[in-house]
């Protein structure tokens, strides 16, 4: 369980690293300033998630 | 906007978010990496570490200290848990207390200030807690580290859709396989909380413990507050322990563990053990959902005026006023609660007697506050400070 837990949790840092991305992305994609700022406030906790800050 | 304007305005946006995350993940950093310097107090014989009693804490964040003060005469072994759920501080507090100064007569005491060590390591922002308290002492304030009910999830993650505790297979809510009063008695490959509460038991197994006491506070708003639950093989020592303690000190009551109940440590430490095992539960105002303003004040003071409106409503199970319960009163609860009860066992089983001496009363904890009994770290040599 202990060895299945820890590539479930390798799976959720990698997949917060991909969505953090996506915001990246986003942010440099959009034309909109609302959603470039919606998608800066989301990207914080993903980041510091990634970090293994918080 | 023009393209140039655009990017102009995402770079302000990133650098003002950049800005918010380096703040907040300095102070996260800081707080997950906040030592807390403790004494071992004079009558402290060993420390030792939980991996020492169960290799699969080596390496373990909640590889933490054991606090042992061995009379070296016959007696029972009683093994005293504070910082089951970081988030009740008379917990830590009255096991610090007791670490630094009791004395014992016979028997040994084994004591851990911060069982669930993960769980003080994050708090609940969203719910406005404070990241830290300060106890005023006679030569400063001495600083901690505000915790949460549940393991970090930086140690944990992610949670399964319905945790299933070991082995009694009852289905908990999902974030209770962070729970360390949920997650008894454990799975030594389980999670990290599963095998903290897996590795406790082996200690218990492994140093005979006989009696075993698990410090928490409770919401006024939960009824199982200001009590002793006992497993059924304590339930004279928590009786007569209630009964002396409301006679001559304070109002105590007390509770059977249900048998049906899993992951609880009053059950299962009884259930999968040969000890005795009681929860000490004090009133804590702060953990109210009715509450006013979260912050230190509330959390030490314990007064809040909105707790003692549902109180006159009738919705709490006990009772607060204007002077609230400062944290003074609810440490000088566990430490008399404790003092009671070990007397107690002590009276009942007199070839396993764990008899305390030289702790302050709850009158004087209360008088003097908690602050006067904690030990300066700067008045002892480094050998004897350990981190918590």
């Amino acid at each position: 369980m202990d060895f299945i837990n820890s590539i479930v949790n390798i799976c959720y840092y990698l997949l917060s690293a991909f969505v953090a991305f996506v915001l990246l992305r986003n942010i440099f994609k959009s034309k909109k300033a609302q959603e470039i700022v919606l998608y800066s406030v989301m990207l914080i906790p993903f980041v510091l998630r990634v970090l293994h800050i918080k | 906007m023009s393209e140039k304007a655009l990017s102009g305005f995402r770079i302000t946006v990133l650098l003002i978010i950049s800005a918010i995350m380096i703040a907040t993940g300095i102070e996260f950093y800081n707080h997950r990496n906040f030592k807390e310097g403790t004494v071992a107090g004079p009558s402290v014989t060993s420390v030792k570490k939980l991996s020492d009693y169960s290799s699969i804490m080596k390496g373990s964040v909640n590889d933490t200290n054991v606090y042992i003060i061995d009379s070296g005469k016959p007696g029972g072994t009683a093994l005293i848990l504070g910082g089951t759920h970081p988030e009740e501080p008379s917990a830590n507090l009255a096991a610090e207390l007791i670490m630094g100064n009791v004395k014992i007569d016979s028997g040994k005491i084994m004591i851990v200030l911060r069982s669930n060590k993960s769980a003080s390591l994050v708090t609940r922002p969203g719910d406005a807690y404070p990241l830290y308290y300060n106890i005023k002492t006679d030569w400063g304030s001495k600083k901690y580290r505000m915790g949460d009910r549940w393991s970090s999830p930086l140690d944990s993650w992610p949670d399964p859709e319905v945790y299933v505790n070991y082995p009694s297979g009852q289905l908990l809510a999902y974030m209770d396989i962070r729970n360390f009063n949920r997650t008894w008695p454990g799975r030594l490959d389980g999670l990290i909380t599963e095998k903290t509460s897996a590795a406790f038991i082996e200690l218990i197994k492994k140093e005979n413990v006989d009696i075993f006491i698990d410090y928490h506070e409770a919401e006024l708003e939960y009824p199982v507050i200001s009590t002793i639950v006992a497993h059924q093989k304590g339930s004279d020592i928590a009786a007569m322990s209630s009964m002396m303690l409301t006679a001559t000190e304070f109002k105590i009551g007390m509770e059977f563990s249900p048998p049906s109940l899993h992951g609880l440590s009053h059950r299962e430490v009884g259930d999968f053990s040969d000890a005795v095992s009681l929860l000490f539960e004090t009133p804590e105002p702060f953990l109210d959902r009715v509450r006013g303003k979260t912050n230190e004040a509330l959390l030490l003071e314990g007064k809040d005026e909105f707790v003692m409106r549902a109180g006159e409503a009738g919705l709490l199970y006990e009772q607060i006023d204007e002077n609230g319960w400062h944290i003074d009163t609810r440490v000088a609860r566990q430490v008399a609660s404790t003092q009671m009860v070990l007397d107690t066992w002590s009276d009942f089983n007199p070839d396993k007697e764990v008899r305390m001496t030289s702790l302050p009363t709850y009158s004087e904890i209360r008088e003097n506050g908690v602050g006067s009994y904690l030990l300066n770290p700067s008045d002892y040599d480094k050998n004897l400070i350990y981190y918590e």
